[in-house]
């Protein structure tokens, strides 16, 4: 019968559509691969340790209008970007005149707030590469896809960049949630650790680590080797007394006097330090944060310091950046003051500036204030990048020499055991006499913070310089705009620390605010 | 566990089958079936035996002839589009008369999986059908429906051609879920497009007990669209055509070139007087068009021998009315509904195809128009062809300036192919020996493809490589998508009069598979002269993207005596959205209807005639909204501009996604009271429903606690939202006579959105930022967030501060909110109203004199606030010069005075509540012309007629709330031709 073999066909094709049913709800994206993979060969592990240090290099690892973090403007949510805007433009050296942006007149006048976006995207940047360390070491624990000895390298370099983030956290907001390799994704919320702990943390990290890093200078450029473990232990100990009350001077001493024995000289021309090949010829920079117009893309970094000072009337091209010139990042007057009354008559190398207008006298007038030109996209030649336009190929030295010398100078006037004043006076002279200015006959504290302002500007130190010197939110020491004055005003002494951001606050429940926040 | 209930419906269903019924001696039955007022004969009716599988059709005389068992007593006569009629066998010979329903979506209503006699209906429903569509040019469904459906909030995506609308059903039921309502086209779940000329009724389903039949994908409400199908008897055929002129009606108030001349003497050195031109340019009219537009549409109808046909074609070629915008589109579509074995097996086969081609404009033009310097004309040679463009001191272009507007469009040639093609098979079996059980097997597939490349003139402005020799010029990249939908739905549908208890049972089982995959191919970028743009290869050729759901669904309406109905509904979906311990969840609804008019007390209210009581109370759930992948942990490789160096090779770096293992169903549950009334034999109707919605396990991105993700926001199944609402939809034949008929439809509905949750519930938590709907003016600015207490997106802002003499408001004064004696970001920031309206009304009239017909749509939205993100932007006296260039200010200027931007000062939030016509018609029907062979009917309409608002900007509809760059929606006058013959 025609009908009922009709009927007995569709019963056949339910059945056998009915028998596969569930397996269908079993869907695998493309493009993608599995843990297992990327550690199963050589190859993947390294371009996973490419993430641990790209997550400071990169806003994503897709597009530069994409970000690895959320709740911030993605070419706004870069490492560099956000760490430079917490500690030069709340201080005497720079002022961001974008005040229409979220959070930035509040860091230009220390009025911040625990819901300031800019210091909730720096909190979870430098988390966000903590994590993805904690990822690598959780999943390298026992690879045998790399030669051993190269796998316990790649570890600790992946452990060094956490504690690096580590000492971000400590510095700028004391005491955030602490997660290591055991934290799994997903999880129960972590436990606050406090400065103090968090001090001892970092310190027995980069100890434990120092052995097994290769040795200074014998790494590929870009890597961590055993030198910046100790230029960070140096930095670390020199501001031990802010983190914990407990002074480490000559602690400091001794890990910078470490780092200066460790071969690396002062690069004979101050400028091209700051220019675009600067991954050449460069005997002076420890560590630095890699960028290429090319190949490392980001709105931040770099590109965000040399196209923020650079705007279209100061001719772009000869930045190296045609396409380029945002004009958002000014001086405030006490750094060319540093140079003298005026800074084109400066002898010194390093008063890299541009413009007459010293005053501001608007925070959000893009003509006023001087420009700084210390960083660059051209390169040391005169030559601009291939295809250069708007992204630089500047790498930013997060570990250089010159600090080093300058640590040793302060840790030995601050009365750090074994570190000589006569010692401590040669090292800041060798700085000035790479920039052919006058050496100083004696060195004094303040000396060593003006250098610091002189050598170090733009290269995000100054705000805890101004911390360590007591000088940051107190009168002792004023400057145009310093919490919202014209001329400056004092700021209460809870601005010293940030506050730990207010989405981490009610997100996770184990955290308690820094005081006054 | 799955596999074992497959196994059951399999078992269930052989059982069926196998058995056989008996059969026994017959009579022969002779007789005919005619129109009870017109007398003529129907052809295709359906006899059948009650009680029995003995049935026949009448032929094209409306004579039938059937053998029946010697014991039945009773035919039942049905045709389409008149009410059933059961006939005792009182002789040899019988005749039947049928009454035709008014229309035939009068007494039947469509609802999931099936269609219902609107008395047992127990949800709140609304039936659209062609006589309550909005007419003129009309591309689209939901232009059809706009301020006629009551709760349906339908706000156009702007005025381009094809830009669609976004519409809401009752509020907000997600945060990040999808909040679009489930499309389904002659019970095809895709959300294909569908020629309005095509369509016979839009039935919208709002309550969750109507939508819980479609589960998971129901939150926000279900719109069944259901075609038209062919007639009985001899091809008719429908032609109609029409023309019509979109013009823009209101342009950003910005400063002409005088008053912008002043501004920049008055205010700004040589410097940059000297950049002042001397035209005058009214940019808004320059990049604007008046949008010529026409649409044709032809369809047949009728039925050849055996096969009931509707086959329809239309051509449509849209101007938008930013120049160089333009869409055209042919469309065709076919239905097939033939039956077979004397209708034991009846299918329908639907076929919808469309084929588009659209040049796309530049939409950056419209933005960039409202800026530009309106003292500059519009051409000259600056090296980016004969247009003239912001160039630095050096001659070289300034990368900071804004585009010149004309440039934009007319350096832009952006074609794309648009091909989509979807249909259904659906074979509907009676059983011969249980004519009351019908298998039902239903599929459909869904095909699409976009092709188009974008191609950028050598001398746009907008694409050189701003590299020291400019190396590459002009653009010219390619795009490729497609998407395969399908489904299968196997039904068991089962009803049964069993008039002895006075009781009609329809039960229905049914399963589900959907499957939705698109597919993509990535293209590096070239320019001009075909060199590579640097760094535009792709990491990966193409991408995927595939989802899967399979349901079981069950109903059962059960209804007593006409009176009381129940319907009670089941679902249970497994997605491939979730991991497999979360992928299924279950969806059940249940409904009761009282039939208050047909109870004995009420028998005698004669001035009442109709009044019915409707409960329900139903869980739906959602997984639209939420990537695919999203519970699944991966690593993939970064892009090519996203690497590291190490020594002197660039690695691409393995980046762990983010991912949230235990994600699951977002779900709302919704109860749903209403009442129908009808008065004075139904000449004044209508329906009041209030509900309340409760979603949990709320999709929300949150805040997670720094550290546990690879990211620090992320999606996930956390917080409640509420929504509260009422509805009422009135009807009034005002007028029924001969020569004068008018009636008039009135709705309104109101509803009020809550987080209650989220992942804290702590008042002064600000919650998380929707970063769809971000602020221009300003980078990483958001206006709107969803926080607790708060209805979604609301605007999180200052509060200015005015000055008491002048009223105007005070640049950068805000009150001190926390009373802290500083104003301070975030902590002095408060919800200030939200971009959703409160209140919408709708009222439309229809107005007959003999053969003149007016109509018009009027539609007001309440309540809702709008950002005026144009005002915030170029309000301002200090941007107006700025890096070697010029822009030009809103008019806005002169009533703030501000300096610098306000962008966050809840001075630019806006009531936005507006009256609107939408909708304004003549219609002349000159009846039968050309010796009686074809209907002729003329119609003159205008759409967009009016707009009365306090909004300042340039119009208060705006689907975000945030107002930039929106394309505005034109007026538009029509002229159409309809022939019938």
């Amino acid at each position: 019968m025609k009908y009922n073999a009709i009927l007995y066909n569709i019963c056949i094709l339910l059945a056998v559509v009915l028998a596969s049913c569930d397996k269908k709800l079993d869907r695998n994206p493309i493009n993608t691969t599995t843990a297992e993979d990327v550690f199963s060969t050589a190859e993947g592990t390294k371009q996973a340790l490419a993430k641990v240090y790209g997550a400071f290099a990169l806003t994503s690892s897709t597009a530069t209008d994409a970000s690895d973090i959320a709740g911030i403007d993605a070419g706004t949510s870069d490492f560099l970007r956000l760490f430079w805007m917490t500690q030069e433009a709340p201080t005497d050296e720079a002022l961001c005149i974008w005040t229409s942006d979220p959070g930035v007149m509040d860091m230009d006048n220390i009025t911040w707030t625990s819901s300031n976006v800019l210091l909730n995207g720096l909190y979870n940047r430098s988390i966000y590469q903590i994590t993805v360390a904690n990822s690598f070491l959780r999943e390298t624990s026992s690879s045998t896809a790399v030669a051993e000895d190269t796998l316990a390298v790649y570890r600790a370099e992946a452990r060094f960049l956490r504690a690096y983030q580590y000492w971000v956290l400590l510095d700028l907001f004391g005491n955030p949630p602490f997660l290591d390799e055991n934290s799994t994704i997903g999880k129960e919320a972590p436990k606050q650790i406090s400065r103090a702990d968090l001090f001892d943390y970092v310190e027995s990290e980069l100890l434990a680590i120092q052995d097994q890093l290769l040795d200074a200078q014998t790494n590929e450029y870009g890597r961590a080797d055993k030198a910046a473990a100790w230029a960070l232990l140096a930095r670390l100990y020199l501001n031990a007394a802010v983190y914990t009350g407990t002074e480490h001077y000559g602690d400091a001493i001794t890990y910078a006097t470490k780092v200066i024995n460790s071969g690396y000289s002062l690069h004979t021309t101050y400028s091209h330090l700051f220019m675009a090949d600067n991954n050449e010829n460069n005997p002076e920079t420890i560590l630095s944060i890699n960028y290429d117009g090319n190949y490392t893309q980001n709105y931040g970094g770099t590109t965000f310091i040399v196209n923020g000072a650079v705007n279209s009337s100061m001719s772009p091209s000869s930045f190296g950046i045609p396409g380029g010139g945002w004009g958002g990042l000014v001086a405030r007057k006490p750094l060319p003051l540093l140079f003298g009354d005026d800074y084109t008559t400066s002898d010194d190398d390093r008063a890299m500036f541009y413009g007459t207008d010293y005053e501001i006298t608007d925070e959000s007038s893009f003509s006023n204030g001087i420009k700084v030109i210390k960083f660059t996209n051209k390169n040391s030649d005169g030559t601009t990048p291939t295809d250069a336009s708007t992204f630089v190929s500047t790498d930013f030295p997060i570990f250089r020499l010159a600090e080093q010398y300058l640590i040793y100078a302060e840790a030995t006037l601050r009365g750090g055991s074994g570190g000589s004043t006569s010692q401590a006076l040669t090292y800041v002279n060798l700085l000035r006499s790479r920039a052919n200015t006058t050496s100083l006959s004696t060195v004094s504290l303040n000396d060593i913070l003006d250098e610091r302002g002189r050598e170090l500007y733009w290269e995000c130190f100054r705000r805890s310089d101004l911390v360590r010197y007591g000088l940051f939110t107190t009168s002792g020491y004023l400057w145009p705009w310093k919490g919202g004055a014209s001329t400056g005003t004092a700021v209460q002494s809870y601005f010293n620390l940030f506050p730990i951001p207010a989405s981490d606050i009610s997100a996770n429940t184990n955290l308690t605010q820094n005081s006054g926040y | 566990m799955q596999r074992k209930r497959c196994l059951q419906a399999y078992l269930t269903l052989l059982m069926l089958v196998c058995s056989m019924a008996a059969f026994a001696q017959t009579r022969q039955v002779t007789g005919t079936v005619t129109d009870e007022k017109t007398g003529d004969p129907l052809y295709g009716a359906t006899i059948q035996a009650r009680g029995t599988n003995y049935a026949t059709v009448t032929d094209s005389t409306g004579k039938f002839q059937i053998n029946v068992p010697g014991n039945a007593s009773t035919l039942q006569v049905s045709s389409i589009g008149y009410a059933s009629k059961e006939v005792p066998i009182s002789g040899p010979v019988i005749r039947v008369q049928l009454t035709a329903f008014a229309s035939s979506l009068d007494n039947v209503v469509v609802i999931g999986y099936g269609t219902v006699r609107k008395s047992d209906v127990t949800g709140a429903v609304n039936t659209l059908t062609t006589k309550d569509f909005q007419k003129g040019t009309v591309t689209s469904f939901d232009q059809m429906i706009s301020g006629k459906a009551t709760g349906v909030s339908i706000t156009p995506n702007g005025g381009r051609p094809g830009a669609g609308s976004t519409i809401l059903i009752r509020g907000l039921a997600s945060l990040n879920g999808s909040n679009s309502p489930l499309q389904v086209v002659d019970g095809a779940p895709f959300d294909g497009y569908v020629n309005p000329n095509d369509i016979e009724s839009v039935t919208i389903l709002k309550d969750a007990a109507s939508t819980a039949i479609y589960g998971s994908r129901a939150s926000s409400g279900v719109i069944l669209i259901t075609t038209k199908s062919g007639l009985r008897g001899r091809p008719k055929i429908n032609f109609n055509t029409l023309v019509s002129a979109g013009k823009v009606s209101n342009y950003v108030d910005v400063l002409n070139a005088d008053e912008f001349r002043t501004l920049v003497t008055d205010h700004y050195d040589e410097t940059y007087t000297a950049l002042l031109g001397s035209a005058s340019t009214d940019w808004q009219k320059e990049i604007y068009q008046t949008a010529l537009t026409s649409n044709t549409n032809i369809a047949v109808s009728g039925t050849a021998k055996w096969l009931p046909y509707r086959i329809s074609a239309g051509w449509l070629d849209q101007q938008g009315v930013l120049k160089t915008d333009l869409m055209q589109r042919g469309t065709a579509s076919l239905k097939l509904t033939p039956s077979f074995f004397k209708k034991l097996l009846k299918v329908e086969l639907n076929v919808n195809a469309s084929t588009t081609k659209n040049r796309n404009a530049n939409q950056s033009a419209i933005s960039n128009a409202v800026i530009f310097d309106p003292t500059q004309s519009v051409n000259g040679d600056y090296g980016f062809g004969d247009y003239f463009q912001w160039l630095n001191a050096d001659g070289t272009p300034n990368t900071l300036a804004s585009l010149n507007p004309v440039a934009l469009l007319m350096q832009q040639n952006d074609i794309s192919r648009y091909n989509r093609a979807f249909g259904n098979l659906k074979l509907d079996l009676k059983l011969p020996f249980l004519p009351d059980l019908h298998l039902i097997a239903n599929g459909g597939v869904d095909r699409s493809k976009t092709t188009g490349r974008t191609i950028l003139d050598s001398l746009a402005r907008n694409a050189y490589s701003a590299t020291d020799d400019y190396t590459y010029r002009g653009s010219n990249h390619q795009y490729e998508s497609d998407a395969t939908n399908a489904f299968l739905e196997y039904t068991l549908n089962y009803t049964r009069e069993l008039p002895n208890i006075r009781s009609n049972i329809n039960a229905m089982a049914t399963y589900g598979y959907y499957d939705y995959k698109s597919e993509w191919l990535n293209f590096a970028t070239y320019d001009a002269y075909g060199a590579l743009w640097p760094n535009t290869t792709p990491t990966y050729a193409n991408g995927l993207d595939q989802h899967t759901l399979i349901s079981y669904v069950g109903r059962l309406i059960y209804t007593y005596d006409d009176k009381y109905t129940l319907t009670a509904s089941f679902r249970r979906d497994g997605s491939s959205r979730f991991a497999p311990a979360n992928r299924w969840g279950t969806f059940p609804g249940v409904a009761v209807g009282w039939n208050i008019k047909k109870e004995n007390f009420l028998s005698d209210v004669a001035a009442l005639s109709d009044l019915k009581l409707r409960l329900s109370y139903g869980l739906t759930g959602n997984q639209d909204g939420i990537s695919s992948y999203s519970y699944i942990p991966s690593y993939y490789l970064s892009n090519t501009t996203a690497m590291y160096q190490f020594g002197s090779t660039y690695y691409q770096m393995y980046t762990p996604s983010s991912y949230d293992a235990g994600l699951k169903w977002e779900s709302t549950r919704s109860s749903n009271i209403g009442l129908d009334f009808g008065f004075f034999k139904n000449r004044l109707s209508g329906s009041i429903d209030l509900y309340r919605k409760y979603t949990f396990d709320m999709l929300s991105s949150v805040n997670l606690a720094a550290g546990t993700n690879f990211t620090n926001i992320l999606t996930t199944n956390v917080g409640n939202m509420s929504s509260t609402g009422f509805e009422l939809n009135l009807n009034a034949a005002i007028i029924r006579q001969k020569d004068i008929d008018w009636s008039v439809n009135f709705n309104t509905s109101h509803n009020e959105s809550i987080i209650e949750k989220l992942q804290s519930t702590s008042a002064s938590d600000k919650g998380v930022a929707n970063t769809s709907a971000g602020v221009t003016g300003a980078t990483g600015n958001y206006i709107e967030y969803n926080a607790v207490g708060n209805t979604p997106n609301s605007f999180l802002v200052y509060k200015q501060v005015y000055d008491a003499a002048t009223g105007k408001p005070i640049e950068g004064v805000y009150a001190d909110l926390t009373g802290d004696g500083a104003v301070t970001s975030g902590n002095d920031q408060y919800f200030y109203h939200a971009p959703y309206p409160k209140w919408l009304f709708g009222f439309s009239t229809n107005f007959r004199y003999k053969s003149i017909t007016f109509n018009t749509v009027l539609r007001s939205n309440v309540g809702n606030y709008v950002y005026n993100n144009v005002a915030a932007n170029l309000g301002t006296y200090a941007l107006v010069a700025l890096n070697g260039q010029l822009g030009n200010a809103s008019r806005d200027i002169y009533n703030t005075g501000f300096a610098y931007r306000q962008l966050l000062s809840d001075y630019y939030i806006q009531n936005a509540s507006f009256l609107k016509m939408d909708n304004i018609s003549l219609t002349y029907d000159f009846g039968r012309v050309l010796r009686d062979h074809i209907n002729l009917t003329l119609s003159a309409n205008v759409q967009n007629v009016f707009t009365v608002t306090k909004y300042t900007g340039l119009n208060p509809e705006v689907y975000n709330g945030v107002d930039y760059q929106f394309y505005p929606v034109p007026r538009v006058y029509t002229l159409g031709l309809n022939l019938n013959f």
